[in-house]
Formats: structure tokens, C-alpha cells, sequence
């Protein structure tokens, strides 16, 4: 093929090679139609940046990847394992794929340091001495390896969700999750949240992110997707998503959030 | 012969003290497993076990506890056992205080914001790890206040057993009312014993509320 189209390359690529896949993804509450027919194959490596009014089912869609909602038809393949009704798979797929979320979730009753070595010591069984190692080095990588011995409520908002990412790194994820990760921060702690997600992309992390940071979508996303009502209307690279969107929905997008 | 209230009597209801003690810790103490493993399954999210532990929440909710304590010792010699106070008394207690435990746990479990589960999850904890590491130490510190509550009504609740024959503190009551007639005396005295147990309960409950209050408004 000489000019393939987005699906065209994404299907060329080895099976190992692609980190998500989501064919015929359907999602429902009750009589809601949350996730109409999710197509979506996520490279490894890629970053991909999600988007869309509130309601469009985007933090849905992220949510289906580590089973934090369960589907109701179609096929999810993470890093090369298929999810499977309510089967193992679901943990191992877990393991591999990290999330930080709007409100940060972390752990109030523990210090950030504990945070951080909990799942790693739980799950794969890693010793404390190992876990705090590494706990100490993804706290460095995010900036705060001072703050290891406070507890959440006595950190900033934008340290806060530094250490959520830091949490989620120490399980040493293949695929990183961010579910509008600046949406809850008071707009001068932006900036260091972005900067640490921006890192963690030019480390090669595979990414998806829910965001409406724009700028971050520019300078990071390998492609954008917008989603509207359980959809997704339009997929493309940053430049071409942002200059010359192909729907009006996008459009219609895009001209209310800029 | 009628004796006079003196130090004998006086003694020898505060030496029920001790029954009335032993009954409460082993309520409380059943009552907390079994209240633990009731507050579990209700926030299990597994229908069948909701559905049940909900009914076994309504029945001893819904009927006083003078009737739990009858149905088990009058239902223990139907059943074949041998009718014993003491047993009988223990288990209607511990049944008592795990529906009630339960119920109040469970409001303490799902007060937690459900975010915090989502983490563990997507950390990869399993239900059992989240619960011990995440969820039960934080819904513990909410729990202190009507716990304490509760083990004062457990506390003054086994003055049932009374009646079923199991010498407790007011049952001594009864018994020495029985050979001093002086009834007035006598259950001052035994009530006096119920305040000293429960008061010092009652105001660590009233602390641990501040406190908890305190911690939750920044």
C-alpha cells in the first residue's frame, strides 16, 4: 500500500506491536447507549489524546481498557491479552496498564511513600526495600522525592496528582491512563502536572489521555480523537485535527472550547 | 427472713459486675466478626449475598431483643440442645450485635468515596486487598464513634438475660430485692453499676465524634 489510511497501517502492524485494541466496543447503563460501536487500535507507544463534550463517553471509553466498567459487547485486547468476561485476564491486564484520575484517589490514610509501594508489594510481590527503591525514583522523576513522608491532604493539588502518577508508574505499567488528569487543579498547578505527563511521553509511554489541554494535545498527542454521543466522530494527527477538522461536530467543538 | 441491705448485698451485686462484663465482651467481641463479615457481603455487590444478609438485618431490627433472647433459648431445646443460659444468652447477643454492627458498618464502608476502590482496582489490588489496605482503615476511623454508641446499648442490652436466668448484674438485683425488699435500694444500686460501665463509653464516643468531625471539616 502506498498511502495507507489510519486503520490500513494500524492493521499492518504485528499483534505484539499494538498495546489496545477495540473492536465493536458497546457499552450501556440501563437504556443508555454510553459506547456505540468502539472501533480504536492504540500502537505501542503511541499518544493519543481524547476528547469531546461532557457526556460523549470519553472517561468511559479509557474505563473499559482496565475493566473499571464492564462491556456489554464487542472485543478489548490490551497488550496482546483479551479481556474475557469477569476471567483472570482482567488482573493481568491491570498490572500492565496504569491510571490517574481526575480527583487524584489517593490513598488519604497513607503517606505518599506508602502510596506508592502498596500495590507493588500486594500485587507482584515486590519486598519493601525494593518497592521504597523504586518508589524513591519515580518520585524523583515527578519532582517531589522530598514530600515522601507526607501525608495527601498536606500536598498541593498539582503534587498531589504528581504523585498519583508516581503511584501508578511504580507498578512499572506498559499503558498509562489519564482521566481529565488537570480538570480538578487550580490553573497555576496545570502546568506541573502537564509537564510531568509530557516527560513521560517523550519516555516512550503509551498514553491515553482524556483532556481538554489543547496545547498538550498539540505538542504530545500522535493522534486526537473527538467523541460525541458514545462515538468517535473524528480521529487524526494533532495539526490536522486542530486546522482542519473534517465534522462539523468538531468544529462545532473545537470553536466552544477555544 | 428478710435480710438488710448491707455490705454482703452490695458486694455480691458487684460481683455480677463481672457476668454482666463477660456477656458484653463476647457479644461484642462475636458481634464484631460476624458484624464485619455481615457489613462485607452487604457491600459485596454479589446479589444473593445483599439479599440475604439484608433480611438477617431486618429480623433482628425488627424485633426487640427480649425475643431474640427467647427464640434462641426456648429454639435450642427444640432443636435437641440442652438449655444453658449462658449459651443462650452469648448467642442471641453476638446474632443481635451483628446485624447491627453490620448495618452500621456498612454505612462506614460505603461512606468511603468510591474512587478510592477505583484506584486500588486499577492498581491491580484484589477485593480482599483493597478492603484490608484501603478501604476498611479509613471507613474504621469513621466507625469509631457509633461503635462505641452501640456497645453502650450491647452493654445495657444484656440486662435481658436476665430473664432467661443468667446471674448478671441485674439479675443479683432481683435476687437480692428477692430477700431484702428493698427494691428501690437495690436497683439504685444496680443502675448506678450500668452508669459507671456506660458513662465513660458514652463520653469517649462523644470525643471520638469531635474528633472525627474536627479531622473531616478543613
Amino acid at each position: 500500500m502506498t498511502n495507507p489510511t489510519e486503520g490500513g497501517a494500524d492493521a499492518s502492524r504485528k499483534t505484539r506491536d499494538i498495546a489496545v485494541r477495540m473492536e465493536g466496543v458497546q457499552k450501556w447503563y440501563g437504556a443508555f447507549q454510553a459506547l456505540k460501536d468502539i472501533d480504536l487500535e492504540v500502537a505501542a507507544g503511541e499518544r493519543i489524546v481524547v476528547c469531546g463534550p461532557s457526556g460523549s463517553g470519553k472517561s468511559t471509553l479509557i474505563r473499559c481498557i482496565n475493566q473499571l466498567e464492564a462491556v456489554q459487547g464487542g472485543r478489548i485486547v490490551v497488550d496482546g491479552i483479551e479481556l474475557t468476561a469477569g476471567g483472570k485476564n482482567v488482573d493481568a491486564i491491570r498490572r500492565e496498564v496504569g491510571m490517574v484520575f481526575q480527583q487524584f484517589n489517593l490513598f488519604p490514610h497513607m503517606t505518599v511513600l506508602e502510596n506508592c509501594i502498596l500495590a507493588p508489594m500486594k500485587v507482584r510481590g515486590t519486598s519493601r526495600d525494593e518497592a521504597v527503591g523504586i518508589a524513591e525514583k519515580y518520585l524523583a522523576r515527578v519532582h517531589i522525592p522530598e514530600q515522601r513522608d507526607k501525608f495527601p491532604a498536606q500536598l498541593s493539588g498539582g503534587q498531589q496528582q504528581r504523585v498519583a502518577i508516581a503511584r501508578a508508574l511504580c507498578m512499572n505499567p506498559k499503558i498509562m491512563l489519564f482521566d481529565e488528569p488537570t480538570s480538578a487543579l487550580d490553573p497555576e498547578m496545570v502546568k506541573e502536572v502537564l509537564d510531568t505527563m509530557i516527560d513521560l511521553a517523550e519516555g516512550g509511554m503509551t498514553m491515553l489521555c482524556v483532556t481538554h489541554e489543547m496545547g498538550f494535545a498539540r505538542r504530545v498527542a500522535d493522534r486526537v480523537i473527538f467523541m460525541d454521543r458514545g462515538e468517535i466522530v473524528e480521529v487524526a494527527p494533532p495539526d490536522a485535527f486542530f486546522d482542519d477538522p473534517q465534522h462539523e461536530r468538531t468544529r462545532t467543538f473545537l470553536g466552544q472550547i477555544s | 427472713m428478710i435480710r438488710t441491705f448491707g455490705w454482703n448485698e452490695f458486694l455480691f451485686i458487684l460481683g455480677a459486675v463481672r457476668w454482666t462484663l463477660a456477656l458484653s465482651a463476647i457479644a461484642f467481641v462475636g458481634g464484631g466478626v460476624g458484624g464485619l463479615a455481615v457489613a462485607l457481603a452487604r457491600t459485596s455487590g454479589r446479589k444473593a449475598l445483599m439479599r440475604a444478609t439484608a433480611g438477617f438485618i431486618r429480623v433482628f431490627q425488627g424485633t426487640p431483643l427480649l425475643m431474640q433472647l427467647f427464640l434462641v433459648y426456648f429454639g435450642m431445646a427444640v432443636v435437641g440442645a440442652a438449655i444453658n443460659p449462658w449459651i443462650a444468652a452469648a448467642l442471641a447477643l453476638t446474632l443481635h450485635a451483628s446485624a447491627f454492627l453490620g448495618e452500621i458498618w456498612r454505612g462506614c464502608i460505603e461512606a468511603i468515596p468510591p474512587g478510592q476502590n477505583e484506584a486500588g482496582t486499577a492498581l491491580g489490588l484484589k477485593w480482599l486487598a483493597r478492603m484490608r489496605w484501603i478501604v476498611l482503615p479509613q471507613a474504621a476511623r469513621i466507625a469509631v464513634a457509633p461503635t462505641v454508641g452501640f456497645l453502650v446499648q450491647l452493654i445495657k442490652g444484656t440486662s435481658l438475660a436476665a430473664i432467661i436466668g443468667f446471674t448478671e448484674l441485674t439479675r443479683a438485683g432481683q435476687i437480692i430485692n428477692n430477700a431484702t425488699f428493698e427494691p428501690f435500694l437495690v436497683f439504685s444500686t444496680v443502675a448506678a453499676f450500668y452508669f459507671v460501665l456506660c458513662w465513660p463509653l458514652s463520653l469517649l464516643a462523644r470525643r471520638a465524634e469531635i474528633r472525627f468531625a474536627r479531622a473531616t471539616t478543613r
